[in-house]
């Protein structure tokens, strides 16, 4: 067992325009990312439940060129509007750091 | 097809890039040099004012060193979405700072402005027709949305662009543009393959963005090839690797494989990644995949209200054990106080409170929101039509909140720690995003005129 953090280079967040997030998670071999995409830790299901977003709103791929995983989400709310509270949509990827990753 | 070599010197303007790297770019001989300004990352603000993010003098000084370095090699100097929102307001305070330089240095240049602040005219008249078309998520949109918006720009292809470098300039400043039209603009017009001349313009637009590491902001160079292009940072002691390029189509945008330009979709979903030696990258099999209908991106910023805030921290466990019914208590009680006090109605202002420390930075997406921190930090912003109404609301929640009380003790308290007095402070208008829509319209050029000036020094 390891955490998505421990196994990631980098796991970041960001506007994608004012509406939507997107997340990168990006691995430095092909050996933690194979083990993570065969882990099935990381799918629409987690993704909806860990942000409570319907999974036709969620995209996600696999990157194998950057060996990355990569989803984005519709903004709860736009960028900056009152009730908004992080304008670059830098600091949502908490929640993904401490997730278990099952495996050697 | 002959070699077109791009200098990106960095990811932004004004960012401040490294001179030693942009004289390192011209020595490779680029055909073009293309620079971003601007964003809609930092929020609606720059839109909904027309001011700028960076400081006149930072951008003043990237700019001399680009306008110099492309006088120098005779070469087209490419500025997109200045003064960060890309509106008139942005585009003016560019061109005199371009004027400014250009007397002071002594240049001369035809140079050309590309106008995209929208004519509300238009874009109802569009709207009646049906060609106003929302993308996904979009807030709802009439001819309400157009009149109450401080400034709407829309988002240019290269085809505006290159029309000026068609009719002579050697400089264009363009007011909101995709990242990628700058930089694909100048090797399209000289017959790159579309796809590829696509691609590298999304590697070059963030500058050394695309490094395996990038402690500053700084440069890329992009050689383009018949069936390949190669990128490499400017600064020696940076590198690109496969991985690092690849990831860049990752950056802001929701689908790394599919990204949408106005007049279509760049296809890298086949692309291939490979060393062209340690700090050089070539890559291949990018495919431009030309849409049925040319569209145009609108951005539109209306003004929310005018705020001021008060911050304030809470260490009490009783209060922080029951935090929500505290804080409903403090939003219904001050309504009251605000109607008996300064006769001002509860749906007249709007309050809104943060709690760091547990789920201000996530709000509604924080799946940790029922826990309980050892201490909050409290944010409470009061949104006002006017200025002077949301000061003095201010004012007086101060006070309101600082004594509210809690059954699990009897007699005054002071529940808040304020770091500053006075504890509100004014923060002035804020602006929301309000569109997220495309307009079609006749051609690439309808949106954006340009006009042109010989500037001399």
């Amino acid at each position: 067992m390891a955490t998505l953090g421990e196994l990631a280079k980098l796991i970041r967040s960001k506007n994608a325009g004012p509406f939507n997030l997107t997340f990168d998670i990006m691995f430095e071999t092909e050996e933690a990312y194979r083990r993570v995409v065969g882990s099935n830790a990381v799918t629409k299901e987690v993704i909806r439940r860990l942000y409570r977003v319907p999974e036709e709103k969620i995209l996600l791929v696999h990157h194998d060129a950057a060996r990355a995983i990569k989803v984005s989400i519709p903004r709860p709310v736009p960028s900056c509007d009152l009730e908004d509270g992080d304008c670059y949509g830098g600091q949502q990827y908490g929640p993904l750091v401490d997730l278990e990753i099952p495996g050697a | 097809m002959p070699e077109i070599r791009v200098l990106s010197p960095c990811g932004v303007i004004g960012s401040g890039f490294p001179e030693g790297s942009l004289e390192r770019g011209l020595s490779l001989k680029p055909h073009v040099i293309a620079c971003d300004g601007g964003s809609t990352d930092n929020g609606p603000h720059s839109l909904g004012t027309g001011a700028p993010n960076f400081s006149r003098a930072a951008t003043k000084r990237d700019l001399r060193l680009l306008l110099r370095g492309g006088r120098r090699l005779g070469i087209p100097v490419i500025v997109g979405s200045c003064g960060t929102a890309g509106g008139d307001a942005g585009l003016a305070w560019m061109r005199d700072i371009c004027l400014e330089i250009a007397r002071e240095d002594g240049l001369a240049f035809p140079l050309a402005l590309v106008h995209s602040e929208q004519d509300k005219a238009y874009l109802r008249r569009r709207l009646r027709e049906g060609c106003i078309r929302p993308l996904d998520p979009a807030p709802p949109l009439d001819e309400g949305v157009l009149d109450r918006s401080a400034h709407i720009v829309g988002m240019m292809g290269d085809e505006p662009i290159a029309k000026c470098l068609d009719g002579g300039a050697e400089v264009v400043l363009a007011g909101r543009a995709s990242d990628t039209s700058l930089f694909a603009c100048h090797p399209v017009r000289l017959g790159a393959d579309r796809g590829l001349a696509w691609h590298a313009a999304k590697i070059l637009e963030c500058g050394a963005a695309c490094a395996v590491s990038r402690p500053r902001p700084d440069g890329v160079f992009c050689w383009l090839r018949d069936d390949h292009f190669v990128v490499e940072p400017l600064n020696p002691g940076m590198r690109c690797s496969p991985q690092s390029v690849a990831s860049h189509t990752l950056y802001e945008n929701t689908d790394p494989f599919h990204i949408t330009e106005p007049a279509g979709v760049l296809d890298t979903s086949r692309a291939t990644y490979a060393a062209e030696d340690d700090r050089a990258v070539r890559v291949q099999g990018s495919v431009f995949r030309p849409a049925e209908t040319y569209t145009v991106k609108l951005e539109g910023a209306e003004l929310a209200g005018y705020q001021s805030v008060i911050i304030g921290g809470v260490r009490d466990p009783y209060i922080l054990r029951r935090l929500d019914a505290w804080l409903d208590g403090i939003r219904e009680g001050f309504a009251g106080r605000a109607q008996e006090i300064l006769g001002v109605p509860d749906p007249q202002y709007r309050l809104f409170i943060r709690v760091f420390g547990r789920d201000a930075v996530m709000g509604p997406l924080e799946p940790r929101a029922g826990e309980i921190p050892h201490e909050a930090g409290l944010l409470f912003e009061v949104t006002a039509p006017a200025q002077e109404t949301a000061n003095a609301l201010a004012a007086t929640l101060a006070h309101f909140a600082l004594h509210y009380p809690i059954p699990e003790w009897s007699g005054l308290i002071s529940s808040l720690a304020f770091p500053f007095t006075p504890a509100e402070i004014e923060k002035g208008p804020v602006f929301r995003f309000n569109l997220n829509h495309v307009v079609v319209p006749d051609g690439p050029c309808e949106m954006f005129p340009a006009e042109t000036l010989e500037v001399k020094p």
